[in-house]
């Protein structure tokens, strides 16, 4: 008698002293306290929102007006004359000229990747949950799109349809749609047959309430977890599309397009026209190291 | 096996055909007509009439793509407005130029890419395995063309120990790889298409080998008393089939993306010939380039394919 209430006693003590310290903590509160304590990427984070604020704030960051060009002031030194970081091929501010560069670059970079992400989300799921035909159409024309390297394909439909920043979005959508359609086609076939949308659907959910409320939940985490990782690869590619002249038409600042107009002039001042690609660079690898933090804390093996 | 192979070329032709139809379809993407770029501004409507005639513009467009289909499957692929040349002819040559980099850029990222994620992957968490965590985050992040630029600054203009653009001293007609002026004109452009397969390679074989290291038969090699060495045999010969299908990927990469590079050392490949259609508005060159390259693309998957699974018997039975 006496030991069973020792026991019981002993259970209650262990109860108590194991309670406090399971604190539960959600899934998105667990990701939250690995991204804080993860220095790399917060400090890689805090460059990725400057960049992103300097590109919002442009006109009343930069210095001067990145358009006002000066015949006698072309092409100068770091430091000539209050420029900064020079002047460019026309004697135009080359920091401000960067910092206003940084809104069309840092778009062209983004947008086509939301825009892939919704459409080759929306689609992957549709693939995924819909019948074998609709999977079949959706997924064989998939293919056909992956069958062309992303750059010979982004170039084809920007250079086709004549350039600009228009086309050249559009044709990076169209390039990074069919990669996230299959990520999402591929995480909503491994939930669709488990047994708990089973019993959603025994207990008389609809199709459209099994998607929202059980499909959705388990697709986003690794869409948003490949998206974030191409927004790099976008942004190296619109800047090569304005490299190629296929962007954003001058005199509108860009980094792509002014690396290829100050290629021009390496003979007179390299340092100068090595500027726009350390830009691109550093952006790049930033939104890199952020996406492969993100991938981190958030768990999911690709 | 014979089974396998037919399956996968069987799969291919339904893809061949979804990419005739983009690339026919790029035609009808250009803004305006199509013959804007060849009549003169003021042709009358009767000139405009006789000319689409003469084009097969006057036919619905299911029609235009089948017989466009059939010239094509002749190897008929219309003839270059800018040069007047067939625009097979000029693809093709511009192929073998392309050909020439990848050829020897994929080797040298190869190397570099294996031996590097190699190391790291088997002192995973040690200094040297962060080191080339970074370089290869580096390589992926890199705008190459930018790098590209760069070197052609460095070696090039400053030091002036290397040519900065072209192919070969006398033009691309009489490169030669077996001659050595010729292939100083090879170095930069080789290294610059080199980075981005490097940092993707090194980043796979690192991932590959921290695994096998991990799984129980290396414990089982250990135990047995294998030497270090023996065990690395081991671990590299269990990740050599995934590195080498990443490395067939970059190949296709490599061959249809390399139009930055090729412009910025102004290599008379694939790329440039592209990027030239592009600015004169070349259509047919342009079509036939991206045709050409794509299915070069779709090729060098299946047969990364059939590669992989001549390597991996397990890949068979999937």
């Amino acid at each position: 008698m006496s030991q069973t209430s020792a026991t019981a006693q002993a259970a209650s003590n262990w109860e108590a002293d194991a309670l406090p310290a399971t604190k539960v903590r959600s899934y998105w509160q667990s990701v939250g306290y690995r991204l804080r304590h993860d220095p790399v990427t917060l400090v890689f984070g805090a460059v990725v929102l400057a960049v992103i604020l300097a590109a919002i704030f442009a006109p009343w960051i930069a210095p001067m007006d990145p358009y006002k060009d000066s015949v006698i002031g072309r092409l100068k030194p770091f430091g000539w004359r209050g420029h900064l970081l020079g002047t460019d091929e026309l004697g135009r501010d080359m920091l401000s000229r960067l910092i206003h560069g940084g809104r069309i670059s840092l778009m062209m970079g983004l947008v086509p990747v939301l825009v892939a992400t919704i459409v080759g989300g929306i689609l992957g799921v549709v693939a995924g949950f819909g019948g074998r035909a609709v999977n079949t159409a959706i997924m064989r024309t998939m293919d056909v799109f992956y069958a062309f390297p992303s750059v010979l394909l982004a170039v084809a439909i920007s250079g086709a349809m004549g350039g600009g920043i228009g086309n050249g979005m559009l044709a990076l959508s169209l390039v990074f749609t069919p990669a996230i359609c299959r990520v999402a086609e591929t995480a909503t076939a491994q939930v669709r047959n488990l047994d708990f949308i089973e019993a959603a659907r025994a207990s008389g959910a609809g199709t459209f309430t099994i998607i929202r409320h059980h499909v959705l939940g388990n697709v986003l985490g690794p869409v948003f977890i490949y998206s974030s990782s191409l927004v790099s690869v976008s942004i190296l590619l619109a800047s090569g599309l304005s490299f190629l002249g296929l962007g954003v038409k001058p005199p509108e600042p860009d980094w792509g397009l002014m690396l290829s107009t100050l290629r021009q002039s390496i003979y007179v001042n390299p340092l100068v026209c090595a500027v726009p690609g350390i830009a691109i660079f550093i952006t790049s690898i930033c939104f890199n190291l952020v996406s492969d933090g993100i991938r981190a804390a958030m768990d999911v093996r690709m | 096996m014979l089974a396998y192979i037919l399956r996968r070329i069987l799969y291919v032709v339904p893809i061949a055909f979804g990419v005739s139809v983009v690339c026919f379809s790029l035609v009808h993407l250009a803004p305006g007509d199509p013959l804007q770029t060849i009549l003169p501004a003021d042709a009358t409507a009767e000139t405009i009439e006789i000319v689409k005639k003469a084009y097969g513009f006057d036919k619905p467009i299911p029609v235009q793509f089948g017989l466009w289909l059939l010239h094509v499957l002749q190897g008929d692929f219309g003839v270059s407005i800018s040069s007047r040349r067939p625009v097979i002819d000029e693809v093709l040559g511009s192929l073998s130029n392309t050909l020439v980099l990848t050829g020897f850029a994929i080797p040298v990222a190869f190397v570099i890419g294996f031996t590097m994620g190699a190391i790291a992957g088997c002192h995973p968490g040690r200094a040297i395995d962060r080191f080339v965590t970074g370089v290869a985050v580096m390589g992926v992040s890199l705008p190459n063309y930018w790098l590209g630029i760069v070197l052609v600054i460095v070696f090039a203009v400053e030091w002036m120990v290397l040519p900065a653009t072209g192919m070969g001293p006398s033009g691309s007609a009489s490169f030669s790889i077996f001659r050595l002026d010729d292939l100083r004109y090879l170095i930069l452009p080789v290294i610059t298409l080199s980075m981005i397969p490097i940092g993707i390679l090194s980043r796979t074989t690192r991932a590959a080998v921290a695994e096998i290291r991990g799984q129980d038969f290396i414990i089982t090699l250990r135990a047995k008393g294998l030497s270090e060495f023996a065990i690395i045999r081991h671990v590299v010969k269990n990740a050599m089939p995934g590195v080498l299908a990443v490395m067939g990927l970059q190949f296709g990469y490599l061959i249809g993306g390399s139009i930055l590079i090729e412009t910025v050392f102004t290599w008379p490949g694939s790329g440039f010939l592209l990027s030239k259609s592009i600015i004169n508005r070349d259509i047919p060159v342009l079509q036939g380039s991206i045709l050409l390259l794509a299915m070069v693309f779709v090729a060098t998957n299946l047969l990364v394919d059939l590669l992989q699974s001549a390597i991996d018997p397990r890949i068979r039975r999937a």
